[in-house]
C-alpha cells in the first residue's frame, strides 16, 4: 500500500493530491504552509479543522489555484496546478470549483438568479452542464434554489442585501454547485449561523454534493460539525510549518 | 461581453453617485463645448464685419484704432481729415469709389453715422454681401435716418418715427439736437455686424444739426431753425475716415502710400483685413484663455470622476474577490472597473452635449437679440468632433487608473479579504 492511499477511503481515485508543498505569502516571509501529504478521493467529505492562523483559508487559495506554491506538487483533478500559468489557474477555478465564503457571499447589484448563475458567465463548460442538466443557467440555479428552499416568487425578487444571513448562505452554496463543479470548497460557511442552522446548512450541502456527484472539502474551527463528515483533518497537525514554528517556539 | 453588463449593473446600483459624477463630466463639456463655438462664432462674425474694402483711410494715428472707429463703432477719432483730401483720393485714378464717414454723435447710445448713399451701395460685409432694406429706401431728405436692425428692434423703431441725435457719445438732455428731429425712413435688413447698431444720415444732415455748435455746445442764438439750415451751404468741412474701394487690388500698396505720403495734412491708410487680424491676435489671448479655463474645467471633472472611482474601490474589494471565486481573472476586475469610467465618460461627454444644444435652443434668440451674437445650431464641426473624442479618450484612459489599482488589489486580496 502506497503512504498516498492512508488517507484515501475505498479505492476511488484521488481528486486532490498534494505532495511536500510549501508556501509562503511573501517572498522574505516565513512558510505559513507546509504540507508533505494529502490525499482526497473523489466524492468525499472532508472537514478540515484548525486554529485561526493554522493556515485553512491559505490551503484554500492554494486549492483554488488563487495562489501557486513556492515548492512541492498539488494537483487537483489529475491537473499539476503549481505548473499552471495563473490565467490558466483562473480558467481551472471556474471550470471545476464552487466556493463559498464565510459570509457577504453575494455581489449585492445582481439579482438572486444573476448571483447564482454568475459562474456560467465565466465558465462555458459549468454553463454547458447547467444547461444540460436543467434546459438552461437560470432553469438550474432554479433547481438548486428550490431544493435549498430558496425558490420563493418573494425571495427571488428582494435584493439579495436584504436576506437573512442563512439565506445569503443558501444562495452561495446554490452558485458554488451551479454547473456541477467537481470540487466545492467552503471556508467557514457556517460561522455567522447560529448552531442549529450550521448542522442543517451543512446537511443541504452534503446533499447536494451527493446529486451533483461533487467533493466537499469543509474548512472550520467549530469542530461540533465534524461528526456529520467522512473525515477530518486538523491542519495544525500536518502543517509541518506550524510544528517547525512550536519548535522553535 | 459579461464584464460589461456586470459594470453596467454596478453602476445602476449606486445611480445617485454615478448620476452626480455623469452630470459633473458632462457640465464641464457643455463649457468647453460651449466657449469653443462662442469663440468659433466670435471669430467668423469678427471676420465679417467688413469685406470687399481696400483701404480705410483716417486722419494719422495707429491702424487698429482707426479699424476700431471706423468699422466697430467703438472709441473716437483724434482728428478728422479734411473734405478736400477727401476730394482728393476720390479723384486719385485707381480709385473705384469711397464712401466718406462722419462720426461723433449719438442717438440714445447708438452711434450715429453721417455718410452718403455711396454707403448702401458699397458697404459689404460677411462674403461681400451688401446691406439690404428690411423696410423703406435710403435718405433723400436732409433729415431722413436710416436704422439699423437691432437700433430698430431694440428700441422699437418704426418707419416715420421722429428720433433725436444728441451730440457726442453720451445722450444727455442739455446736448440734445432737438430742434432738429429726423425721420426714420428706412430700416436694414440684420447683418450681425455694427451696421446693426447704427443710425444712418446724410453728411448735410450732420452738418446741419452742427451750425453753429462748433464749440461743442450751441451757441445762444447763433444755431439757426431747421427749415433756414436747409438753405445753407451743408457741404462739411472735415470728415473721420474713408471707405475706398480700388479699380485694382494690385493697386493696394501704391494707394496706401499715396494717403500716407500725402503733403496736406497727414493720413493714413489701412488695409482692413491685415488690421482685423492684427486686432484679433489681441482678443485671441483673452479666447484663449478662455479655452485653456474650459479645458481645466474638463480635467477638473475629469478628476472627479477618478476620485469616485477610486473611493468606491476600497468598499469594492469583497465584490472583486467574488468574482474571482467564480473565476474571473485580474484581468476582468481591470476591465470591470475601467469599463465603469468608460461609461461614466461616454454618458458624461454625451450629457453634455445634449445639455449644450438645449441651452444654445433656448439662449440663441437672446444671445441674437440683445448681444448680436448668432451661434448656428449644427451638426458639431469636425474640431468638435475631436475634442469629444480626446476627452472621451482621456476619461477611458484615466479609467486605467483605478482599474489598475483593483487588479492590484484582487491580485493581492485572492480571495481572501475580511469585510
Ligand atoms: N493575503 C495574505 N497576505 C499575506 N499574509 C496572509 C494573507 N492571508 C493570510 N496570511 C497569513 O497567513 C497565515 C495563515 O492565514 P490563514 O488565513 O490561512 O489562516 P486561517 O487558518 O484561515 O485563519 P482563520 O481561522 O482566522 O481564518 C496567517 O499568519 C496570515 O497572517
Ligand atoms: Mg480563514
Amino acid at each position: 500500500m502506497s503512504p498516498a492511499a492512508k488517507h484515501t477511503p475505498g479505492d476511488r481515485p484521488a481528486i486532490i493530491d498534494i505532495q511536500a508543498l510549501s508556501y509562503r505569502w511573501n517572498d522574505n516571509g516565513p512558510i505559513v504552509l507546509g504540507i508533505d501529504t494529502l490525499q482526497v478521493a473523489a466524492g468525499e467529505q472532508l472537514f478540515i479543522e484548525g486554529p485561526s492562523g493554522s493556515g485553512k483559508s491559505t490551503l484554500l487559495s492554494l486549492l483554488a489555484g488563487v495562489t501557486s506554491p513556492q515548492k512541492g506538487a498539488i494537483r487537483v483533478l489529475e491537473q499539476r496546478l503549481d505548473r499552471l500559468g495563473s490565467v490558466e489557474r483562473d480558467h481551472f477555478r471556474a471550470d471545476h470549483i464552487g466556493y463559498v465564503f464565510q459570509m457577504f457571499n453575494l455581489i449585492p447589484y445582481l439579482s438572486m438568479l444573476e448571483n447564482v448563475t454568475l459562474p456560467c458567465r465565466f465558465s462555458r463548460q459549468r454553463r454547458d452542464r447547467a444547461i444540460g442538466r436543467s434546459g438552461s443557467p437560470a432553469q438550474e440555479a432554479l433547481r438548486l434554489l428550490g431544493h435549498l428552499d430558496m425558490a420563493h416568487d418573494e425571495l427571488l425578487e428582494r435584493p439579495v442585501a436584504n436576506l437573512s444571513v442563512g439565506q445569503q448562505q443558501r444562495v452561495a452554496a446554490a452558485r458554488a454547485l451551479m454547473g456541477s463543479p467537481e470540487l466545492l470548497i467552503a471556508d467557514e460557511p457556517t460561522s455567522a449561523l447560529d448552531t442549529d442552522r450550521r448542522e442543517a446548512f451543512v446537511r443541504l450541502l452534503f446533499d447536494e454534493c451527493r446529486e451533483s456527484g461533487s467533493t466537499l472539502v469543509f474548512v472550520s474551527h467549530d469542530r461540533s460539525l465534524q461528526n456529520l463528515f467522512h473525515r477530518t483533518i486538523r491542519l495544525a497537525d500536518i502543517n509541518t510549518a506550524l510544528q517547525a514554528q512550536r519548535q522553535a517556539g | 461581453m459579461p464584464i460589461l453588463s456586470l459594470a453596467w449593473k454596478s453602476l445602476l446600483n449606486r445611480r445617485f453617485t454615478v448620476m452626480l459624477t455623469v452630470f459633473s463630466i458632462a457640465l464641464s463639456v457643455a463649457l468647453l463645448l460651449g466657449v469653443e463655438r462662442l469663440r468659433d462664432q466670435t471669430r467668423a462674425s469678427f471676420a465679417n464685419t467688413i469685406s470687399g474694402t481696400d483701404l480705410i483711410v483716417g486722419a494719422r494715428g495707429g491702424a487698429v484704432q482707426l479699424l476700431l472707429y471706423s468699422v466697430f463703432r467703438m472709441g473716437d477719432a483724434s482728428n478728422n481729415l479734411s473734405w478736400e483730401s477727401y476730394q482728393a483720393i476720390a479723384r486719385h485714378p485707381k480709385v473705384a469709389w469711397t464712401v466718406p464717414m462722419s462720426l461723433g454723435d449719438s442717438h440714445r447710445g447708438y452711434r450715429v453715422l453721417g455718410t452718403n448713399g455711396d454707403y448702401f451701395e458699397h458697404y459689404r460685409y460677411a462674403r461681400k454681401q451688401a446691406l439690404s432694406f428690411a423696410q423703406g429706401t435710403p435718405f433723400s431728405d436732409l433729415y431722413d435716418a436710416v436704422l439699423g436692425a437691432e437700433v430698430a428692434s431694440a428700441l422699437g423703431y418704426r418707419l416715420g418715427d421722429p428720433i433725436v441725435l444728441a451730440h457726442g457719445a453720451s445722450d444727455v438732455a442739455f446736448a440734445r439736437h432737438d430742434d432738429k428731429p429726423f425721420r426714420v425712413v428706412g430700416i436694414l435688413a440684420r447683418t450681425g455686424t455694427p451696421v446693426d447698431r447704427t443710425v444712418h444720415v446724410s453728411l448735410q444732415g450732420i452738418e446741419a444739426i452742427h451750425v453753429g455748435w462748433e464749440s461743442g455746445a450751441p451757441a445762444r442764438g447763433l444755431s439757426p431753425s431747421a427749415e433756414r439750415a436747409r438753405t445753407m451751404d451743408l457741404t462739411p468741412e472735415a470728415i473721420t475716415a474713408i471707405l475706398v474701394g480700388l479699380k485694382s487690388r494690385i493697386a493696394t500698396f501704391q494707394v496706401q502710400r499715396y494717403v500716407n505720403d500725402y503733403r496736406a495734412e497727414p493720413l493714413t491708410a489701412i488695409l482692413p483685413g491685415a488690421t482685423l487680424s492684427q486686432l484679433w491676435s489681441l482678443i485671441g489671448i483673452a479666447e484663449n484663455a478662455l479655452l485653456i479655463v474650459s479645458t481645466f474645467v474638463v480635467v477638473v471633472g475629469l478628476f472627479g470622476m477618478l476620485t469616485a472611482v477610486l473611493t468606491s474601490l476600497n468598499e469594492r474589494r469583497r465584490e472583486m474577490a467574488i468574482l474571482r471565486s467564480v473565476g474571473a481573472r485580474p484581468g476582468h476586475v481591470f476591465a470591470l472597473v475601467m469599463g465603469e469610467s468608460g461609461v461614466l465618460t461616454l454618458f458624461g461627454v454625451a450629457l453634455g452635449f445634449t445639455l449644450l444644444h438645449v441651452l444654445l435652443f433656448v439662449a440663441q434668440p437672446i444671445l441674437e437679440n440683445q448681444f448680436g451674437i448668432s451661434i448656428a445650431i449644427g451638426a458639431p464641426s469636425l474640431y468638435e468632433i475631436s475634442l469629444l473624442g480626446i476627452i472621451c479618450a482621456s476619461g477611458i484612459l484615466i479609467g486605467a487608473i483605478p482599474a489598475y489599482r483593483a487588479y492590484k488589489l484582487s491580485l493581492a486580496d485572492g480571495l481572501s479579504v475580511r469585510v
